[in-house]
């Protein structure tokens, strides 16, 4: 008989096909780690503003790089779609929306909600 | 601790192809998981391509005729053909399913046929289900009373409390649940997963059973139930239609319930 350790592993992340509420849970960790980390740079930012005008031009003229427009954009429908998700969590501490049926519906709706929050910001701001 | 990748003697090689003859008009091409305990090589994929003409409309016609009529080596495990004794648990193009209840049909193209994820292999298809069955024993799957049985009769249950059941009985323990879930695959040693959550939940809402307590202290562990963080792959690939995410989270709210009096 060989050792029981000998035996390989079975493919799981290589082979499995996620679906869509699979994709939204792993992007709401990941979004979560990258808002904790954008708040550094937040807190960088607020100190570039209060040390003076010229810090604070150099800042305006670096946000114009497209890059960091799109970082900022990035950060803030992340934070929409966090918050979506975290919504659908508390729903769903109370056993409700389970359904299968209903599963993508409602991960459709989180996506359109996060991207609609994120539109509005883009308008009325 | 999470490991994403495979581990040096789990990657796949290259396997063995094997032609359909050149009559066959109606041809699919099946990809299989491989791995042979007697020799030291990797995992590998063979080929096969199979004449539907003369095959099953099944998954698990297309693993038997292989079997039957191609490579005897082939290892899997099946029994009932109709999706009520759980043996032919697989992973088919990247969702757990019962062979014997999945059509060919149900895929457009190729179909790639693997054990089920993150699960000891046996041999070919086959996973060690040693440590998930012991997980399931270790919930007392069996009412347990404080009260005498009645003399004259079993114990009974109403309609209603019967009904409670319904979406729960119905689970066969074919593991396809607890084997696509992410948090299974990195904590599966404590977190019991969703098939034996489900199950451990069928027994706190027996109305016959009269431990329900200590049913819920035994779950409430940050590892055994509280590992679930509602990926939801489990209500998604189940193929009996069940619901184990909705099964606990109410388990969840019943902690919380019993906590608050």
């Amino acid at each position: 008989m060989l050792k029981q350790n000998s035996r390989p592993v079975s493919p799981h992340l290589q082979v499995y096909r996620l679906p869509l509420t699979g994709i939204i849970s792993i992007t709401h960790r990941i979004t979560g780690v990258m808002l904790s980390a954008g708040l550094v740079f937040i807190v960088v930012l607020l100190y570039t503003i209060i040390s003076g005008s010229e810090s604070l031009i150099t800042l305006q003229s670096l946000m114009q790089h497209w890059l960091l427009k799109l970082i900022y954009w990035g950060f803030i429908y992340a934070l929409f779609f966090h918050c979506c998700h975290g919504v659908r969590h508390l729903i769903w501490d109370a056993g409700k929306t389970f359904d299968r049926e209903t599963l993508n519906r409602y991960a459709l709706i989180e996506l359109a909600v996060s991207t609609l929050l994120t539109l509005s910001v883009f308008l009325f701001v | 601790m999470a490991e994403f990748t495979l581990p040096k003697n789990s990657t796949l090689i290259k396997g063995n192809t094997y032609k359909a003859s050149e009559a066959a008009t109606n041809v699919r091409r099946f990809e299989v998981y491989r791995w042979d305990p007697e020799t030291q090589e990797n995992p590998r994929i063979d080929i096969y391509e199979l004449d539907m003409d003369d095959c099953g409309p099944m998954v698990l016609d297309a693993i038997l005729k292989i079997k039957n009529d191609i490579d005897t080596s082939l290892t899997f495990r099946r029994s009932c053909r109709e999706g009520v004794c759980g043996s032919c648990a697989m992973n088919v193009n990247g969702k757990n399913t019962l062979v014997c209840t999945k059509a060919i049909d149900a895929y457009p193209d190729t179909i790639k046929i693997f054990p089920l994820p993150h699960m000891a292999v046996v041999k070919d298809l086959v996973p060690d289900m040693t440590h998930f069955y012991a997980q399931y024993a270790s919930i007392k799957p069996w009412i347990e009373t404080q009260t005498p049985a009645p003399s004259d009769t079993e114990r009974l249950q109403s309609k209603e409390d019967r009904e409670v059941l319904d979406g729960l009985y119905e689970c066969v323990l074919c593991a396809c649940c607890s084997t696509s879930c992410p948090s299974y695959w990195w904590n599966g040693e404590r977190y019991l997963g969703p098939a034996v959550l489900l199950q451990a939940y069928r027994w706190l809402v027996d109305s016959r059973d009269e431990n329900t307590g200590e049913r819920l202290d035994e779950l409430e562990d940050p590892f055994k139930l509280y590992r679930c963080h509602t990926i939801m792959n489990c209500t998604d690939t189940c193929p009996k239609g069940l619901n184990p995410a909705k099964a606990i989270a109410e388990t969840k709210k019943l902690l919380v319930q019993r906590k608050l009096g």
